[in-house]
């Protein structure tokens, strides 16, 4: 892991920095006395972990992870066991030492750190083994009389209207006198979602996702806020 | 008076002297400055400001493996953030002991 030291004082870099030197797989990138020289380094690079003093004058811990889009984990050093309580409420903050810092409690957070990286690492790999397969399968559907295969593939937004459901598709649009629910139990759940009650929407065919609304072949389709949350779990989000 | 010891920074070193005088030396580097801040601060009235080096000076009590200095700058640390110094004297005791000690090294 690659990581850098954020600490007004010295002795407690020094310190730090010499426990990561004992760590085969700690390698520290660079060292900082304050929190905007640190921002400015981490927008151009990206690092493993942070060692993040909290109380720094001007800009302090706290500022710096609120401040970073995607803060890398970070290990909180603080003289204060008190702030423990506060930091939690950030996902990025894996642990917390307090000064003056033993090498004991110092490997006990790195473990956590390495636990940390390596269950978002399967958690991410989970979710790029659902993406790229292909949406295999079809489905038909009768209208006017005749049974109409529909590839899954093909497919984009499923739209509940009275007593018909709407099928988008590539190249076509279908109405089938159904309901959504009769739709949604044919279909395979790892590639579409029931992002509101009158929408399914297929993952693979999404542009783009807005505050409440996902663009989906040039519709803009309603997410209820108990699915967004459901959705972006399931996105493969960087 | 509490004297302070180099049992936290051989612990700390872990038997590796090169890095216990290293650290001494950054110690006696800066103790020094955190001190000239603090007493700026304290001289100014900027109490908050005070506050804030006796946080970090707390540190340095603690390296120095000073206990129960450690507690008192806590008290003197939140009798500062309230606006207040009455601690004050006690201490630069402590300061003044850390600061013999360190030159000591």
């Amino acid at each position: 892991m690659n990581c850098i030291i954020i600490d007004d004082e010295a002795a407690s870099r020094s310190i730090v920095s010499h426990y990561c030197s004992q760590l085969h797989d700690l390698q520290v990138e660079e060292e900082f006395t304050n929190a905007i020289d640190a921002i400015k380094f981490l927008n151009k690079r990206s690092v493993d972990l942070v060692f993040l003093d909290i109380h720094m004058p001007g800009f302090t811990g706290m500022d710096l992870i609120e401040t970073l889009k995607n803060p890398p984990h970070v290990i909180l050093i603080t003289s204060d066991p008190d702030f423990a309580i506060d930091a939690f409420d950030f996902d990025c903050i894996v642990d917390y030492l307090v000064k003056p810092i033993m090498i004991e409690r110092f490997e006990k957070a790195v473990t956590k750190t390495r636990y940390r990286r390596e269950r978002t690492k399967t958690q991410r790999a989970e979710r790029q083994d659902l993406a790229p397969t292909p949406v295999d399968g079809e489905m038909f559907v009768k209208v006017n009389r005749k049974l109409i295969k529909i590839d899954f593939s093909s497919m984009s937004v499923i739209q509940a209207k009275g007593d018909y459901v709407l099928i988008k598709t590539d190249g076509e649009e279908y109405k089938i006198h159904t309901t959504l629910k009769k739709v949604q139990e044919k279909l395979p759940e790892a590639f579409f979602f029931k992002a509101h009650r009158s929408y399914i929407i297929n993952f693979r065919k999404i542009i783009d996702i807005q505050d409440s609304r996902v663009l989906i072949a040039n519709k803009l389709i309603p997410i209820s806020r108990t699915n967004r949350a459901e959705l972006m779990d399931r996105l493969n989000v960087l | 008076m509490e004297r302070p010891t180099l049992e936290t920074i051989k612990k700390i070193a872990g038997g590796d002297f090169v890095f216990e005088h290293k650290l001494i030396a950054i110690i006696k580097w800066e103790l020094p400055l955190e001190l000239v801040e603090y007493h700026e601060h304290v001289a100014g009235n900027a109490f908050a400001k005070a506050a804030l080096s006796v946080h970090k000076l707390k540190h340095k009590i603690s390296i120095l493996h000073m206990h129960k200095s450690y507690k008192f700058a806590e008290r003197y640390e939140e009798e500062l953030r309230e606006g207040k110094a009455t601690l004050q004297e006690d201490f630069e005791d402590v300061i003044n002991g850390m600061s013999s000690f360190v030159n000591q090294l």
